[in-house]
């Protein structure tokens, strides 16, 4: 065995099989566990994903959202134990990998056209 | 205090723990080790461990060496390293040591050969700051003043200048051991060590100043 197979199988223990299809675009709500004082809580979060990365257990999700009339964007790793559940709600169409310019738009110019050819 | 091993840095990768943290892990193949020799004050002048590691076939080793390994029946090995120990009693020749030696929990330091970056200029070897690329300087990348003029007339030893950067032998202390898979003889060391997948790695337990 040689050493990228030997750490891919040591990642394979740590990664979730039960991960939806999730695409750039998508309007998806993610469980956060939340510890307070000693109990433990999911937090929903709601929001766009505007960029994925790829990277076996270091896949991550970008979601953005607007809270309070900021925009707020939280990195998600997608394999961590600290997410109870990744959703898609929504699925959005997106014409590229990175939806960086949404940072730039304000209110109905930041929606996404919904496509229906995927399956939530 | 336990002799060290003689490993081979595999690559790194990130893990959970318990508390879903993520934790940087390099992955060592530590081992196995067989014992070559064994160094005795009566014989030697000093006690110590002697280790090889990695198995070669046999025209890779000149005569002697073949020689040397045959009094352990140990098989071609590439690398012998010695560990000083006043308890060589524990050890026979021809015993094989595992990542077993270490556990869970555990701090190590590591030394190993550090990536090699060639004859490195004063920005990268020593993070000097660069001077203006435009308004008609021409001092890109240059040192700078190294030292005063005719009082004292000489650059003060020690000035930072360029030259080979890396390639040497460098020792990271107090890295915490996360796991040890005994079945395929790997350890998992929180953080980084010293060189590029494939190097020679010395892992031993951590020295800490004032103990043992």
């Amino acid at each position: 065995m040689n050493a990228q197979a030997i750490i891919r199988s040591i990642e394979a223990e740590y990664l979730k099989s039960d991960i939806p299809k999730i695409y750039v675009g998508d309007t998806v709500k993610v469980g956060v566990i939340i510890q307070e004082g000693g109990k433990e809580r999911i937090q929903p979060y709601e929001g766009t994903v505007i960029a994925m990365r790829n990277g076996g257990i270091g896949e991550t999700i970008t979601v953005r959202r607007i809270f309070q009339g900021v925009g707020v964007e939280r990195v998600f790793l997608v394999h961590s134990p600290r997410l109870a559940y990744i959703q898609a709600i929504r699925r959005g169409k997106a014409r590229r990998a990175k939806l960086y310019y949404l940072r730039d738009r304000v209110g109905k110019a930041t929606r996404l056209k919904q496509r229906f050819d995927r399956p939530l | 205090m336990s002799v060290g091993i003689l490993g081979t840095k595999l690559g790194m990768t990130q893990i959970f723990d318990e508390s879903g943290q993520s934790i940087p892990v390099t992955v060592i193949q530590a081992g196995p080790c067989h014992v070559t020799q064994i160094k005795t004050e009566q014989t030697d002048g000093y006690s110590a461990v002697q280790l090889g590691y990695e198995e070669v076939k046999p025209k890779a080793l000149n005569k002697p060496l073949l020689g040397h390994l045959a009094k352990s029946e140990a098989a071609p090995l590439r690398h012998l390293r010695e560990y000083r120990s006043a308890k060589v009693g524990d050890y026979q020749l021809g015993q094989t040591l595992s990542a077993e030696v270490f556990s869970a929990g555990q701090l190590v330091d590591i030394s190993g050969k550090s990536m090699g970056r060639g004859f490195a200029g004063y920005q990268k070897r020593h993070n000097f700051k660069r001077g203006p690329m435009s308004h008609g300087s021409k001092n890109h990348r240059e040192p700078g003043s190294t030292g005063a003029g005719t009082t004292p007339g000489r650059i003060y030893p020690g000035k930072r200048m360029a030259g080979q950067m890396g390639g040497k032998r460098v020792t990271v202390r107090k890295l915490t051991v996360v796991r040890v898979d005994a079945d395929r003889n790997l350890l998992l060391v929180k953080g980084a060590v010293p060189g590029k997948p494939g190097t020679l790695l010395n892992i031993v337990p951590a020295k800490v100043v004032g103990k043992s």
